[in-house]
């Protein structure tokens, strides 16, 4: 089920929570909503779901007009960030509620009801815990008992909110993967929330970037990663180091210092971003940055070292190779290898 | 109804001096209490018990079975049996709105509820008889149409109500707020309809809670004198409940019959107490259960 949302505002209480946000899911794929606490990824969700109804803007699955319907008639599975299972229910009461509370003329039967649901409990792994109640399962199985519950009703889409925040990390890791196994055989159009790039990257097949309740960017993890396409996205995703720059007739200068790097912004003070680790060091003569070293430290495979710029005194990171010396106050000199200026407002 | 939810964890630990009183400390602490509790607690309902037999057991039933006193008693059980439905209804629907709504004027709903609590029960009285009576905009209209209220079943039951208001109201809206709506949100996006999931997510969640009010409410409104007392008009076998009847009784200096009618209230509290300490034990455990993800 392609969904498409056009133009959504919503605000609480006159305080805007989304900004006139529009996204295009494609049938089939898995969708991160990845950003930091605030930035309107669990309203959009909501959104979606019909659990929120927007001030302005629409909401459509396929072509039909979603925002006209109720949650009821969306027929969407949700997955609630602490699971919301129903504590008085058993793991199988729970995983065939939404079908046993279907009107009657398409209510299965009740032993084609305990089927179904425990058909998908032996899918997501938890056959034999049928008579359980949810205080008596892990976080990890209490996930995947949502996740059955939310497929028991054959939903259009599939909807997680934070599915892996409140687990340890090991668990988290290894649900990941696993969802990622469910969303393959499946094949239902998922969106997920999160706050950790890192689940976004892994898992998702396009990542839609969002802060203060705009979307930032929306791309695939090579995409957003590799071409972040606002200061934003590059501080929020991966390491990235910053140096206040200046562009004079196409090139960059750092205090009274060609650094080498071209750039087809007008001539003004522009932010200069580059990862830490893809830089390359080069002779001092040369056109680049230079700076002394304040700190050392090795991190894994890589030296770490913390420079102090010359001219303005600023502070960067940059990754070099273990076996560099970077003894304390020598000089270093280098030119990040790929980066990306974005002028100052 | 402020219940001691702590109470069964362990208290501080038994090497911590600072806490520990010395010896004597404890055991006149506990004297104290003991005492106090014996004289003003044990013995009051003890003397109920002793007063009610003094002329033996035949005296004792047959003041329970005299017409006057099973009218009381009828009339007790038919306040209680219309009062608490009513208050239990109204109690759910005012919890649901305050907990799970956001609304303007949602902090003077709640100070409202309370009012009951903190208004005399004779002024709740007195205020239905300045609503009912004959004076009264409302009173010469519902005359005109053969309804009595006032000095009639119609008053008790609605001065019993304005008092045992706040019971279960006051018991479902914490527990409610401390559930939030996601369980309900879960539901709805199951496809479960509204009636579908106040029956089967939201009235399971508050099942303890909701018992625990309508014990405290029933015990309140078998029980209550001075609101009933004013617009009740105390017409033996007609409109006396059970307390107006047992001071009916004790005015007329018949104490034994008074304390057998009394023994009868005094039971329904002990009853009333068990069962609220085994909700407890029970409640108290799906609460902290709610609280842990």
């Amino acid at each position: 089920m392609d969904v498409r949302v056009s133009g959504v505002r919503k605000e609480f209480d006159r305080f805007p929570a989304l900004h006139d946000v529009s996204l295009e899911i494609n049938s089939g794929e898995l969708i991160a909503l990845l950003g930091p606490s605030g930035s309107g990824k669990t309203t959009l969700l909501r959104l979606i779901a019909g659990l929120e109804s927007p001030t302005e803007g629409k909401v459509f699955f396929g072509d039909e007009d979603a925002s006209l319907k109720s949650v009821q008639e969306r027929n969407v599975g949700f997955v609630f960030q602490h699971y919301a299972l129903f504590r008085h229910m058993t793991v199988i009461d729970n995983v065939g509620f939404g079908l046993k509370v279907r009107p009657n003329s398409s209510r299965p039967s009740s032993d084609e009801i305990r089927r179904r649901s425990s058909e998908l409990l032996d899918f997501v792994q938890l056959s034999g815990l049928e008579k359980r109640y949810p205080a008596q399962l892990s976080g990890g199985q209490r996930q995947r008992v949502a996740l059955a519950r939310a497929m028991a009703i054959e939903p259009r889409i599939l909807l997680l909110d934070e599915p892996f925040g409140a687990l340890d990390a090991k668990v988290r890791k290894e649900l990941r993967r696993w969802l990622r196994e469910i969303h393959d055989k499946t094949k239902h159009t998922t969106v997920f929330v999160t706050h950790d790039q890192d689940e976004a990257l892994e898992l998702a097949d396009r990542v839609v970037v969002m802060s203060q309740g705009r979307i930032e960017q929306i791309g695939t993890p090579d995409e957003v990663y590799d071409k972040p396409n606002s200061p934003f996205v590059y501080s929020f995703i991966g390491e990235s180091s910053k140096i206040d720059v200046r562009v004079e007739n196409g090139e960059l200068w750092l205090a009274d210092r060609r650094i080498g790097l071209k750039s087809d912004l007008p001539d003004g003070n522009a932010w200069l971003y580059f990862r830490p680790h893809d830089v390359a060091l080069v002779k001092d003569s040369d056109a680049c940055i230079t700076g002394t070293v304040v700190a050392s430290r090795r991190v894994g495979a890589t030296r770490r070292v913390e420079l102090e710029l010359g001219g303005n005194a600023e502070r960067i990171e940059i990754g070099i190779s273990a076996d560099h010396p970077a003894k304390e106050m020598s000089g270093i000199a280098f030119r990040p290898q790929h980066w990306r200026v974005f002028p100052r407002s | 109804m402020a219940h001691d939810l702590s109470q069964s964890e362990p208290i501080g630990n038994v090497w911590n001096p600072a806490t520990t009183e010395s010896r004597t400390a404890r055991y006149v602490l506990i004297a104290i209490t003991l005492v106090f509790l014996g004289l003003f607690l044990f013995m009051p309902l003890v003397s109920v018990f002793v007063e009610a037999f003094r002329k033996g057991p035949a005296e004792f039933f047959a003041a329970l079975v005299e017409p006057d006193a099973k009218a009381a008693i009828r009339l007790t059980l038919l306040v209680a049996a219309t009062a608490v439905p009513l208050n239990l209804i109204f109690g759910v629907v005012a919890a649901w709105t305050i907990a799970k709504f956001e609304f303007k004027g949602k902090a003077f709903l709640t100070t409202l509820i309370d009012l009951p609590f903190s208004v005399s029960p004779v002024i709740s009285g007195l205020v239905y008889v300045l609503l009912f009576s004959s004076h009264s905009v409302l009173g010469p209209w519902l005359k005109s149409h053969g309804i009595e209220v006032l000095f009639a079943v119609p008053g008790i039951v609605l001065a019993t109500m304005f008092v045992t208001f706040p019971f279960v109201a006051r018991e479902l809206i914490p527990l409610m707020q401390h559930q939030g709506t996601t369980d309900e949100e879960a539901a709805l996006s199951l496809g479960a309809n509204g009636w579908q999931t106040f029956w089967h997510v939201t009235l399971p969640n508050i099942k303890w809670g909701l018992l625990y009010g309508v014990l405290l409410c029933n015990a309140r409104a078998m029980g209550e004198f001075g609101a009933v007392s004013v617009v009740s008009g105390h017409i033996r076998g007609l409109t006396n409940t059970m307390p107006l009847h047992v001071e009916i009784l004790y005015n007329e200096y018949n104490f034994v019959a008074a304390f057998a009618v009394a023994s009868l209230l005094a039971l329904l509290a002990l009853v009333t107490l068990v069962l609220k300490t085994l909700l407890e034990l029970r409640y108290g455990a799906e609460l902290r259960a709610a609280g842990g993800h």
